[in-house]
This record gives C-alpha cells, structure tokens and sequence, in this order.
C-alpha cells in the first residue's frame, strides 16, 4: 500500500448531508440533555476558576483571570465536543451499531458516511460555541462586538479536532485504546495552549512545541481574540495553521477509514 | 431466485459484498444491471436492496424512524416514503411496531424489518445473506413467503443459505462454490439428479455389505457407521440388498441438496 494513497482527494457526494441529518436527527431526540452541558459546564469552571481561584490570580495582560479563561472555555468546548463525537461516538457506530454498513448499502459511500461524520462533529462544537457565548456574556466576560464570528470559526475548528478524533478511531484497535490519544493528546492541550495560563509562561521549547503541534493553542488564540474585541493580522498565520492541517487531516482520516473497512 | 451455497469460507459473503459494491473487484470484472461495478456503485447501489448476514438495524431510531431514515439515504421524497414505508410495515405484517425502539424487537421482528427496509427502494435486485439464521420455523415461513412474492413481481433475488431446505425449496438456480471457485451450478433437482442421483439408501456398515455392493458396481460412499448408496431406482438396490446381501437394517429416501452438498465439499469441519 503506498502512502500517497492516504493523500488522495476522496470523491463525497451531497450523500454526506443525509449522514449528518442522520446523527442530528439522533441528536434532537436527547435535545433537552444534549444541549444542558454547554449552559452548565461554563457557569462551573467560571465560578470555580474564574471567581474562585482567580481572586488569587494577578490580571493576565491587563485583562481579570475570569475574562482570561472564558475564551478558552470555549475553545476546550469546541476540542472536546467534536474530537468525543469522532472517536468514541464514531466507533460505536462504526463498530458496535455497524451503522456504516448498513449506510454503504445505499447509494452513499463510506467517503460520504465519514465527510458527514466529520461535518455533524464540527457542528457540535458549532452548537457548543453558540450556547456558551451568551452564557458568557451574561457574566459581562465577552466583548461582543466580534463575538458572533466564534460561530463560524467553532465549525473550522471543529472540524480539525473531528478529523484528529476519527483519525484515532480509524487506527484503534478497540474502544479501550482511545483513552490513549485522550490521556496524551487531548488532555496535554486541554492545560497546556494558552489556555489557563499564558503560553509564555512555559519554557520557550514547549512553547514553539505547542505552537508547531498542538492544534488548540491556535485555536484558543484566535477565539481570545475575538472574545477581546481584537482582530489582529497575526490571527492570520493561526487561521491558516488551522486550514492547512484540517484540510491535510479530513483527507487523511477519511482514507484511513476506507483502508479499515473496505476489505 | 440464485442461491450461493458453500461451507464457511468458501467466499459467498465475498461474492456478496462485490456485488454490492462494497468490497473491491480485485480481479476480472463485475457487471450489474449493465453496468461496471467498479466505476457505477452509486448507480447500481440504487437498484439494490441489500439483507445482511448481521442486523444492523439502527439502535438509534425506532421502526418507523429506521424506514424513514433509511428511505433519505435513496433520495426519495418524504411524502412518497411516508406511503411506502407504511406499505413495507404491512408487507412484513410490523405495523403493531411502528414506534417501537429496534432492540426491543424479537429475533424474527428485527430480520423482518430489515427485509422492509431492503425494499424501500423498490429494488431491482434483493441480495439475502443468511436471511433465516435464528429464526424459528413461523418467522422463515414468513420471510420465505415474502420472497415468493417479491419474486412473482419480478425482482431478482440471490441468497446465500447454510439451510438446504431453504435453498431448495426457494431457488431456480444455483451454485455450490468452495475456495472462491464455482464448483456446481444449476437448478436444485438438476443438480441433485446429477450429482446423486433421486434417492439414496441408507443402511449399517460392514464388510459383506460393502463387498456385496461392490460386486454390483453400485455407487456409494462410507460415513462412519452408514453406508449411502446412490441411485435412480432405491427399489431396485433395496430389494438386492434385502434378497442377494441379506442386509436387514435398511431405509430409502429421496436425495437432497445436503447430499450433494456434502458430496461435493466434503464432510471435513470447516472454519
């Protein structure tokens, strides 16, 4: 098998919409419980870290440890929403409903099954990012001048952690072994992105580390931004990271997913 | 109605799932209804309706939501799936379970629904791998009549079966394949009739027996303690048996695919 195959631009079809209507579908039938977390889980970490522990805690560039934390809350919302949808959500469906087998018996193919797994995965960190901005807001910890362009920007980040997620689901043995990207991926960026602390308070070789590896410092980055009312041009080199490595990753992962299943 | 027979292993499902356009055509070619497997799966998979060896129903929806779901998969106007799903619940006699959530539903129920779901596309072609396995004997009937049928609609039905019976009563034609290779193809009796003969005799192992067959150039083969002797006219062979071998413990009946089956893959275990 050669590598460049893994490269190959895969062929989707607006089939990949109907798997997406499918999982939303499945999505709505919970909507009461589904939508809860992302009310719930910011007022949480903003009592507990933001007024709590940031009482202790000097302003962060002139900014209240609260105001600094609540952007990254987000961006934490947006990794783990659609990085879970795409690992353990895929795989139980890929795996143990065989889900994709009975989808692939129809016209779609399992290119559209996965560009639509990957696509409801970055619409749930969509959703995520759309509820907790007025819930932040409502603390006053939001400059809302910019703060809509979150929304849009949740789906593109979402969609990278979506294809990271199903890279992971296409490669893991069994459901166990997904705890093994989460413990020393997922978790690492989850304290290590600029996201409780500055990233300048890390030596400087972890710090060009995150910056070269780990997707969310970019994408804490830019969502700080926009929650601060900034529109900075060095937003650009973070926007274009995200870009190039999500689009080099949904190629990659739905690959790496054909290669698992078609035998 | 074709039926793929063969032990495990032998490739059916393979056969199956090229056909389907699921799995690769790493050899030769594969044409479905006039067209390329390998460059029109899209085209081909639209005329398919597909009942796989395992269920795989969605959990997620209940029976009505399942058809529904699956009937968007095929572009098919929610209106017109609406009529046809209803129609589909009556045709596998699911209509009480409409709402009800697909793990709560019986073995039977579960292999019934995802015949319905198969159909909602009006297919062209219905491809059954193992489509009874578990079922007790009202639920096969069941299945079986359904595909009658769908069969007297005109819809092309091929199956893969372990139960003979099954094949034999349901199919035209047939093949028994084995290591990917089509070993015996054509209709059940024909292939009965070559293979073994109409009927077979059965009786009890030992050693004037077999001597005193093969005196008689009759054809047939040793299983452990039984001896089957294959042949046109059982009473012929039983009545030598009985008055020139003074053979006692004897029965004749008529061959089945099993026979042929076993005669021609063998009786070794597979895996």
């Amino acid at each position: 098998m050669n590598l460049s195959s893994y490269f190959e631009i895969p062929k989707i079809s607006s089939g990949s919409y109907k798997v997406w209507q499918r999982n939303k579908d499945v999505f709505m039938k919970d909507s009461k419980l589904n939508f809860l977390p992302p009310f719930i889980e910011p007022v949480l970490y903003l009592i507990a870290l933001g007024f709590g522990l940031g009482r202790f805690v000097e302003n962060i560039d002139g900014v209240p440890y609260a105001e600094f934390i609540a952007p990254a809350l987000i961006s934490i919302s947006v990794m783990y929403a659609s990085f879970f949808e795409c690992s353990y959500g895929s795989y139980v469906r890929m795996y143990y409903q065989k889900t994709f087998d009975a989808i692939i018996a129809t016209p779609l193919t399992i290119e559209d099954v996965i560009a639509g797994e990957l696509l409801w995965g970055a619409t749930r960190s969509m959703i995520n990012a759309t509820v907790m901005i007025p819930v932040i807001a409502l603390f006053g910890l939001i400059d809302l001048r910019y703060s809509l362009l979150i929304i849009p920007f949740a789906f593109l980040g979402g969609l990278l952690f979506a294809a990271i997620g199903m890279c992971f689901t296409a490669v893991t043995p069994n459901i166990m072994s997904i705890n093994y990207p989460v413990l020393l991926f997922i978790t690492p960026m989850f304290l290590f992105s600029g996201t409780f602390f500055p990233l300048n308070a890390l030596p400087v070789i972890i710090q060009y580390f995150a910056i070269a590896f780990l997707p969310l410092t970019h994408v804490v980055n830019v969502i700080r931004s926009l929650g601060y009312g900034i529109l900075e041009f060095s937003l650009l080199f973070d926007l274009v990271w995200i870009m190039v490595v999500c689009t080099i990753l949904v190629i990659l992962s739905i690959n790496m997913i054909k290669k698992r299943l078609v035998v | 109605m074709f039926g793929f027979l063969g032990p495990n292993g032998a490739g059916k499902t393979t056969v199956m799932r090229m056909i389907q356009c699921v799995s690769p055509v790493t050899s030769g070619s594969l044409e479905m209804f006039g067209m390329d497997a390998t460059s029109h799966p899209r085209e081909i998979k639209s005329l398919m309706g597909v009942v796989p060896q395992e269920n795989n129903l969605d959990i997620d929806f209940t029976v009505h939501e399942n058809l529904m779901v699956y009937s968007r998969y095929y572009d098919i106007p929610r209106e017109k799936a609406k009529e046809r799903v209803d129609e589909l619940l009556d045709f596998v006699q699911l209509k009480d379970k409409k709402d009800t959530m697909t793990e709560n539903l019986s073995g039977g129920m579960k292999r019934r629904l995802i015949l319905a779901r198969a159909l909602v596309n009006q297919p062209r072609m219905l491809i059954l791998d193992e489509p009874t396995v578990g079922l007790d004997p009202q639920a096969r009937h069941l299945i079986w009549d359904r595909l009658r049928l769908l069969k007297k609609q005109g819809v092309t039905v091929v199956l893969t079966s372990h139960y003979l019976d099954e094949v034999e009563k349901l199919c035209d034609r047939l093949v028994v394949m084995d290591n990917g290779k089509i070993l015996v193809e054509g209709s059940p009796s024909s292939v009965i009739e070559k293979y073994v003969g109409s009927g077979i005799v059965e009786a009890e192992n030992n050693p004037e027996l077999v001597e005193c067959l093969n005196r008689k150039e009759a054809s047939y083969e040793i299983i452990g303690d039984l001896v089957h002797i294959y042949t046109d006219d059982p009473k012929h062979i039983t009545e030598y048996l009985t008055m020139v071998c003074s053979v006692s413990k004897i029965s004749a009946r008529p061959a089945t695919l099993e026979d042929v089956f076993l005669k021609i893959t063998g009786r070794r275990l597979r895996e």
